[in-house]
């Protein structure tokens, strides 16, 4: 018999958190060299140590500019959205105990769209609160309510889930009647392109506050990753092996709501990942959360990034909303892991 | 407080929607012997079982493990303790025997400490106990119930308990598997309280019987005592004879009279 091995094996799991890192940066290098303007690897390898390490090496201005400021920034969020709304859904889904419950099932990404137009068509908060900050108090309204509702319908997963969808309609319904009755034509095909997901917007102070928010929602479920593992057979399971059973569901609640609202205030509502990718990392290191949730972090990263790469390059001149390209490649690729997966099994 | 060994229920009521459930229960399991509930469907087994758990809280009265108010036990202590194997819980979470199991160990387990010696022992000893030390990576939507039933004690007993609390283990389960499991259980040697629905399984392999009837105990000590036609007839509205059968267990005989069907 083979059985799993008793001693933690150290060794294997730094190998593959070296792999992953690799897997990341490769992807985060492709990221920076492809683009319409064509910048060769060794300018975009100087342009990186200017910017990084304040070397002071020949590239263009124009170069060092798109390279760091614009790309890397860019893949950098790409790659933490990625991780954070993968690591969201598979909490969600493992907390419901749905297997389609997603991200923005909570309300958060109809709350931001709500904050959004408000900012963007209605004017509100003017230049000080800015689109991101609008559409991140939408999320925490959003939210709220959900959490109202969900806690005085009794608390129990598909309470939860249905006060997420009654609020969420709440908020969409709020978001059409802004956009049809006040805005312009032109206004509502840039709601429409918010909505959709959008990394071009994204600068260096993004990252600073996007990097802390996604390490430290990360660890708090790393923490709590054990106790997930016990909701496999309810809540009353999860309670008689020990674990507090209200406080984890609103830590983790809470946590992942916040991450998947500061995403969406930077970058917008980006469809597909949260809902998918942990199913496709459960196929490929199991349902066990210790290695479930870094899993989705990396894949969901680069899954992003490649959707990003693919999003600027595919129609020339224009760039398609990220959450387009996420469902087009991630749908037939997901089709042919369940397909996989149906035949091993 | 009395019954300062083991656990033990003093006046303990519970209510839902209104309606009083459990109402009054005062009773204690004895250490390492089997305590059989019966009643009939409603009557509160589970909920009892569920109170005795703390997975609710009671409206009044306390539950105490040797002689301390559970209530006031962190949750992970009592898991330690106290095992419960649920009426029915099933997963659509693609988990196999060994780490539905392994699930037992979460309350001996600090958030980031690995997978030890001793976790890996405590899975082992237990799937040989429920006898299924070669099915360790059977995914568990394939396993029957019977199955299921056994790997959920045998997560239970990976937990370390020196409670346990049983909820209808054999539901679901053909005869010679329903003498097998309860087999089990008497030889675990530990503390056990036990939903059962068959009152000569209950008289066989438990040491005494709680009968609920409506949220209350009407009777609870030796299957001798507890179990007689009067008793019976008053709780299951059912008209029963009792002999004696083998080893000097009493065994309950269905008396039906064909020619008027319904006896009632
Ligand atoms: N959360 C609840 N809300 C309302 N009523 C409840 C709740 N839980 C249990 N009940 C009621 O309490 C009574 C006792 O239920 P319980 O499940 O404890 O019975 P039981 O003795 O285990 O029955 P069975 O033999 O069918 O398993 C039932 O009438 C049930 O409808
Ligand atoms: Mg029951």
């Amino acid at each position: 018999m083979t059985h799993a091995a008793v001693s933690p094996n150290w060794p294997a799991r730094i190998a593959l958190a070296l792999a992953a890192l690799v897997a990341l940066t490769l992807a985060v290098a492709l990221a920076v060299t492809v683009g319409e303007m064509a910048i060769p690897l060794p300018v975009a390898l100087r342009a990186l140590g200017n910017g990084l390490f304040g070397l002071d090496l020949p590239v263009g201005a124009i170069q060092q500019g798109v390279i760091f400021d614009y790309r890397l920034s860019r893949a950098l969020m790409a790659a933490l959205c990625g991780g954070a709304l993968a690591i969201s859904g598979a909490i969600l889904q493992a907390l419901l105990r749905n297997p389609l419950a997603e991200p923005y099932l909570l309300g958060v990404s109809a709350g931001a769209s709500t904050g959004a137009v408000c900012v963007m068509i209605l004017g509100f908060g003017g230049a000080t609160l800015g689109l991101s900050g609008g559409a991140f108090l939408g999320s925490v309204a959003a939210l709220a309510l959900v959490a109202l509702l969900a806690a005085g319908a009794g608390g129990s997963s598909d309470r939860v889930i249905l006060a997420g969808v009654a609020g969420s309609q709440l908020f969409n319904a709020a978001t059409a009647t802004i956009v049809t009755t006040l805005a312009s034509a032109e206004q509502a095909r840039g709601v429409m392109f918010w909505l959709l997901g959008n990394f071009g917007g994204v600068r260096w102070p993004d990252l600073w506050v996007a990097t802390p928010v996604a390490l430290i929602g990360f660890l708090i479920c790393m923490i709590n990753a054990k106790a997930l593992d016990a909701f496999a057979f309810g809540v009353d399971a999860a309670a008689s092996l020990g674990i507090a059973v209200a406080r984890v569901r609103l830590v983790l609640l809470a946590t992942t709501a916040l991450l998947t609202a500061t995403m969406v205030a930077i970058v917008g509502t980006i469809g597909f990942v949260g809902l998918v990718i942990p199913h496709a990392a459960r196929f490929l290191v199991g349902p066990g959360h210790a290695r479930l949730l870094p899993a989705c972090l990396v894949i969901g990263g680069i899954f992003m990034i490649l959707a990003d790469i693919l999003s600027r390059i595919l129609v020339p001149q224009q760039i398609l909303p990220i959450g387009i390209v996420t469902a087009l490649f991630g749908a037939p690729a997901f089709a042919l892991i369940l397909y996989r997966a149906r035949r091993s099994s | 407080m009395t019954d300062a060994v083991t656990l033990a229920a003093h006046d303990v009521r519970w209510e839902a929607d209104g309606r009083m459930i459990i109402d009054g229960v005062t009773l204690a399991a004895e250490p390492n012997r089997i305590l059989g509930l019966i009643g009939p469907n409603g009557s509160g087994k589970s909920s009892l079982l569920r109170l005795l758990c703390r997975l609710r809280k009671v409206a009044s009265g306390v539950v105490t493990l040797d002689g301390a108010d559970i209530a006031g036990l962190p949750r992970r202590d009592l898991a330690r303790r106290l095992a419960f194997v649920e009426q029915q819980a099933t997963t659509d979470v693609h988990l196999t025997v060994c780490d539905v199991v392994r699930l037992g160990r979460t309350p001996h387990r600090s958030a980031f400490a690995s997978w030890n010696a001793a976790d890996e022992q405590a899975v082992e000893a237990a799937l040989t106990r429920v006898g299924l030390a070669e099915r360790h990576h059977q995914p568990w939507h394939t396993l029957s119930g019977g199955e299921r039933q056994r790997v959920h004690i045998a997560r239970a007993l990976a937990q370390d308990p020196r409670e346990l609390i049983l909820d209808e283990p054999t539901n679901h389960l053909d005869i010679r598997h329903q003498l097998s499991i309860l087999a089990l259980i008497r030889r675990l040697g530990l503390t056990c309280i036990v939903a059962l629905h068959d009152l000569n399984l209950a008289s066989l392999f438990c040491d005494r019987i709680g009968v609920l009837h409506e949220g209350r105990l009407v009777a609870c000590g030796a299957p001798a005592k507890v179990l007689t036609p009067e008793l019976i007839r008053r709780v299951f509205e059912v008209e029963v004879r009792i002999c004696e059968g083998t080893g000097g267990h009493r065994h309950v005989e269905y008396v039906v009279d064909h020619q008027q069907g319904d006896s009632r």
